[in-house]
This record gives C-alpha cells, sequence and structure tokens, in this order.
C-alpha cells in the first residue's frame, strides 16, 4: 500500500477546486544507482477522483511526471461536508486511496 | 476409428473455443473498479510528439495558442520539478495531455476530462533538458495543440 495523500478540496461559487500530493519516487526506469545497474522504472499509472460515486477526473501518467506527483483540478458542484476521494495505481500494481472533506 | 477421432478433436477445439471467449468476456466485465481507459501504453512509451500524438488518435492536431492556454516557467533552475499547467476557453474539452519533445518518452500524462469538469489541470513535469512543452487538447472530437520552450539550466533526469 502506498503512502497517504495530501488532498485539499474546497468550494467557491459552484467550483470545488482539489490539490492533490501524492507520495511517490516516479522512478523512470533510465536512472542508473551507484553501481551503474538501471533502477527499474516505478511509477504512478493512473489517477482518478470521485465526488458522490461519479468520476471528476481521469488520469494517466507517464515517466515524466515528477517525483512526489502534485495535481490540481475543479469541478463543478460539491458542498462543504462532501467528500472527494482520490485513488491511484502504479505499475507495480500497488495503489492509495485516500479521501478529503470539502471546506468551504 | 480416425474419423471419431477427429471428429472427438474438433469438438473439444470448438467448446475450447467457447471458453476462451467466455472467460475474456467475463474478465472484461469483472473490472468495475478500473479506470475510464486502460494505460496507453503505445502512447506513453513513445519517442518522439508524432508518434504519441498517432498513439492518442490525434494526427495533426489543429495549432492554437489562443485557444488553449499554456503555463510554464521560461526558465526551470530544476528540471525536475516544472510546473505545467493548461487550461482551454474550447468547449467541451474532453482531454488534455502534456508532452515534453525531449524527454525518452515525451508523453507525460493524459487527463479525461468529464462533463462538468474545468478545463484547467496543472500538474509538475520532469525535463531532462531544455525542451518544449507541448499542451494537447481534445474538445467536441478535434485535436488543438501548443507548445512553449523551457530553458533548464540543470536537467531531471541525472543519475
Amino acid at each position: 500500500m502506498g503512502k497517504p495523500m495530501k488532498i485539499r478540496a474546497s468550494v467557491k461559487d459552484g467550483m470545488t477546486e482539489v490539490k492533490i500530493l501524492m507520495q511517490h519516487e516516479m522512478e523512470t526506469g533510465l536512472r542508473k544507482d551507484a553501481d551503474g545497474s538501471l533502477i527499474p522504472a516505478w511509477f504512478i499509472t493512473e489517477v482518478k477522483a470521485e465526488y458522490q460515486g461519479r468520476i471528476v477526473l481521469d488520469a494517466q501518467f507517464g515517466q515524466s511526471i515528477s517525483k512526489n506527483p502534485y495535481l490540481m483540478f475543479s469541478f463543478k458542484g460539491g458542498s462543504a461536508g462532501e467528500k472527494v476521494k482520490v485513488s491511484w495505481v502504479d505499475n507495480k500494481g500497488d495503489s492509495r486511496s485516500d479521501e478529503v472533506t470539502i471546506s468551504a | 476409428m480416425s474419423k471419431e477421432i477427429d471428429l472427438g478433436r474438433r469438438k473439444a477445439l470448438s467448446t475450447g473455443g467457447i471458453g476462451l471467449l467466455a472467460l475474456f468476456g467475463g474478465a472484461a466485465l469483472l473490472r468495475p473498479g478500473q479506470a475510464l481507459a486502460e494505460w496507453n501504453q503505445k502512447a506513453f512509451t513513445s519517442k518522439a510528439v508524432d508518434e504519441a500524438l498517432g498513439s492518442l488518435g490525434a494526427t495533426n492536431p489543429e495549432e492554437n495558442s489562443t485557444l488553449i492556454r499554456l503555463t510554464v516557467p521560461e526558465i526551470a533552475e530544476n528540471g525536475s520539478v516544472v510546473p505545467v499547467g493548461i487550461s482551454s476557453s474550447l468547449p467541451n474539452v474532453e482531454q488534455i495531455a502534456i508532452m515534453v519533445d525531449k524527454n525518452p518518452n515525451v508523453l507525460a500524462a493524459v487527463f479525461n476530462i468529464p462533463a462538468g469538469t474545468a478545463a484547467e489541470v496543472t500538474t509538475r513535469v520532469k525535463m531532462g533538458k531544455t525542451a518544449h512543452v507541448v499542451a494537447l487538447v481534445k474538445a467536441d472530437g478535434k485535436y488543438y495543440r501548443t507548445s512553449k520552450e523551457v530553458k533548464v539550466t540543470a536537467g531531471g533526469c541525472g543519475g
């Protein structure tokens, strides 16, 4: 199981803005360690955000996304006290899911 | 005798075929928790922008820097963390993609934008060296692109 995400969601003028900070190495598979052998690729491949059982963002990542990926987006609707759920899956099959309460 | 054996074999083959079909069909149905689209391996292992565009089904997108706003720094002191913001004033934006033309794998991310989600995403990418960041936007089934150069003073893919 992956490390916890930091998520913030706040609603303003009918739009909920979601900021996500994932904790992940995002290894490209192209770097070498001290012995000169390749460090295997290890990166998040899919991220999705759900609000009331509906997908509000569905993303696919490649190796070019920075270590500890940051993501910001916003969707119409949402009100304070409701939840937004964010999940990711990496290329090794590991996953993580976290929920945040929307603030005003 | 040989005819009977042959028939038996044919029967076995045909039922085997049906069994396999059922298995694959079942596998496809039994994945409700999956993301909407499968990870596009072909696109994400593309070595050039045109190849990635082709894999995304976006050959010859319209060049347009007015309808797509790409926000990147002019100079990135640290290529391992380059903020990229893409937004679009086009109606019915369905997809936004980010590419870095000089990276070993050019495609960084693809965002599927459902109805009700703003056509605006911000993330951070790695850049090995000075390169163009390409923003691709799909709206109403049509593709648009724009790009900007980011000068990288220290690469983000060093070992």
